[in-house]
């Protein structure tokens, strides 16, 4: 009992990381990246080349990993994604067309990884050694990735909370409108959100790759739990994507362990049901808003 | 009828005649693609009369398709196959309106990210109950319908589809769909029930694909949840409706048609390059051709009318 909610919570750290991703992009740039769990994969394929290739830790290859997904989501951003945002007519013109824009960037990105890497499995071992809390043994690996996610998850919250370019991201993400008419640059803050949010995103790739075995096409089961969660917790609720992180880990690890690990989506994706259903607006979101 | 209904219906009779007599040529390859063309032409087609008017990018295809394959998968040996096409039919309209009910209110991404998990969450139970209860992952569908056969009742099946969309666009549905279409805030001022549409619709394309994995279960003779289930059939079915363009009924199958085609080449040379591909096809429709092949074909027919001075149907 108490091994699946440590379990699980070690887990939602993660998790809440890269919800936090997505949530910078789904929030505030207002584009539903759906191939955000493609970036993720790409963070685990960078960690995983640089620890094998050339023995760099996991947790240092994530100051290499994050700027080089801040670059590719900007780019991404620049020239597939604004296009489309100057071009749509209606909120509803936009949404489908990044849908189907970033569904095209995920096929793109799942067959080139296809084409680097090959069909296989990934996984490889690194801080694979128990270490004991309680007088339980946790891998210590699954530990470091939760200290690393709580670590940047910190960072990220108190720069958006706590300082005054923070503060703009969170003006934007209320009102591109009324953002752009007390002066601040609406266009560049939305690059910058979406970008790092793919930057983010990466990184929880590259720490899930640590205890996660993962191969090219798993990256829409990312895409999935990291959306379960931003709904979950309320759309632009950083606070609430936090705790429906947690809940999806403790549910994961609860339905792997006592019921069968082939069922963990299936268990998140009761919760999704259950949320759409009765609480659509978030677990702390107000009504119609 | 008018003249130009009447002249379209013998068209597209011959043309479904000619479709017909495919298996004639005894060639196991062409038979086998044309079967593939066929399914994608009743899944895309009756994919885009919810999709076209509506807006809403359904991926819950694999689900319905899963849906009809195991109602033949699980009940071959006990109950005659023509039963089980209209018990697969049931199962998905119920289905359908269970699930149409429930999240057609949802915003688009919403939507498009349970209809994709749809098919997911059942394949996973699925496999789960056939690993826990059952002794094996799959099941056995043995019977004498050979690939011909299949295919002809697949045309049939596209002939409904496609009558069936032509009553729409004629009936009073089709007209509340035009105007919900253009904008849904206008269609309910004018007392449209939009939700309700938007639900018969959605039955309408999933009972369809329940019914074609309920024909195409026989093709396999071992039917699993990946094979049932897979996410591709979903993608790939939105693809092809986009890509030939679903403000036509006839569009869609211009889409089919080539992607199948393509497909199944590179899936021949390159088999890790078929999400490639479909990458390239979804920036293609966004970026360049957003109203699809058939889109491109009235733009020519159009300018082509006009350098001659020929006004069209005026």
């Amino acid at each position: 009992m108490i091994e699946v909610i440590f379990t699980g919570l070690l887990l939602g750290g993660s998790y809440a990381l890269i919800a936090m991703g997505l949530q910078l992009q789904y929030g505030v740039a207002r584009i539903m990246n759906l191939a955000n769990g493609e970036i993720l994969v790409a963070g685990s394929f960078g960690a995983f080349w640089l620890y094998t290739g050339s023995r760099l830790s996991p947790i240092l290859s994530i100051f290499l990993v994050m700027p080089l997904a801040f670059v590719f989501n900007w780019l991404i951003y620049r020239y597939l994604l604004r296009p489309l945002v100057r071009r749509a007519k209606s909120h509803g013109q936009l949404e489908v067309d990044s849908i189907l824009a970033t569904f095209g960037i995920t096929f793109i990105m799942v067959g080139l990884m296809l084409a680097i890497f090959g069909g296989e499995y990934f996984n490889y071992s690194y801080l694979a050694v128990p270490f004991n809390i309680f007088g339980k043994p946790y891998a210590l690996n699954r530990i470091m990735a939760f200290l690393m996610s709580a670590l940047l998850g910190t960072a990220l919250y108190v720069w958006i909370y706590r300082t005054r370019s923070g503060m703009t991201l969170r003006a934007v993400s209320v009102s591109s409108q009324a953002s752009e008419l007390v002066g601040i640059n609406v266009p560049l803050v939305l690059a910058l959100a979406f970008s790092l949010g793919g930057a983010i995103t990466a990184a929880g790739g590259a720490l899930l790759s640590m205890f996660l075995t993962f191969d090219a096409s798993i990256g829409v089961v990312f895409t999935m739990k990291a959306l379960i969660i931003v709904i979950m917790g309320g759309v632009g609720d950083i606070r609430g994507a936090i705790i429906a992180a947690f809940i999806l880990g403790l549910a994961e690890t609860a339905v792997a362990s006592w019921v069968d690990p082939g069922l963990t989506l299936a268990a998140a994706y009761l919760l999704f049901i259950l949320v759409l259903l009765f609480r659509p607006q978030g677990l702390f979101g107000r009504q119609s808003s | 009828m008018t003249r130009k209904e009447k002249r379209n219906f013998i068209i597209s009779f011959l043309i479904f005649a000619i479709a017909a007599l495919l298996p004639l040529t005894h060639s196991g390859y062409w038979v086998s693609i044309g079967v593939t063309i066929a399914m994608y032409a009743v899944l895309a087609t009756s994919w885009a009369l919810f999709s076209g008017p509506t807006h809403y990018i359904s991926l819950a295809s694999a689900a319905f398709f899963g849906i009809g394959m195991y109602v033949v998968g699980g009940f071959i040996e006990v109950i005659p196959f023509p039963v089980l096409i209209v018990l697969a039919a049931l199962i998905g309209a119920i289905f359908a309106a269970i699930v149409g009910l429930a999240t057609l209110r949802l915003s688009g991404v919403y939507f498009v990210i349970f209809t994709l998990g749809l098919a997911e969450f059942i394949r996973q139970i699925m496999t789960w109950i056939q690993t826990t209860m059952g002794t094996s992952s799959g099941l056995y569908v043995l019977t004498e319908i050979t690939e011909s056969m299949i295919y002809w009742q697949l045309l049939v099946l596209a002939a409904i589809v496609f009558l069936i969309g032509w009553w729409i666009g004629r009936s009073k549905l089709g007209f509340a769909l035009r105007i919900i279409g253009n904008d849904e805030m206008v269609a309910s001022h004018c007392g449209i029930d939009t939700a309700s549409f938007k639900v018969i619709l959605f039955i309408i394309s999933g009972t369809f694909a329940a019914i074609t994995g309920a024909v195409l279960a026989p093709r396999w003779t071992y039917v699993e949840p990946t094979i049932a289930f897979s996410p591709m059939i979903s993608f790939q079915v939105v693809i092809m409706a986009l890509l030939g363009g679903m403000h036509r009924l006839w569009g869609p199958i211009l889409g089919v048609i080539p992607f199948t085609l393509l497909w199944d080449l590179i899936s021949g040379t390159f088999p890790n390059q078929t999400s490639l591909l479909l990458g390239a096809a979804f920036l293609l429709i966004v970026y360049l051709i957003p109203n699809g092949i058939a889109g491109l074909l009235e733009n020519f027919v159009k300018n082509g009318s006009k350098d001659i001075g020929i006004d069209g149907d005026k």
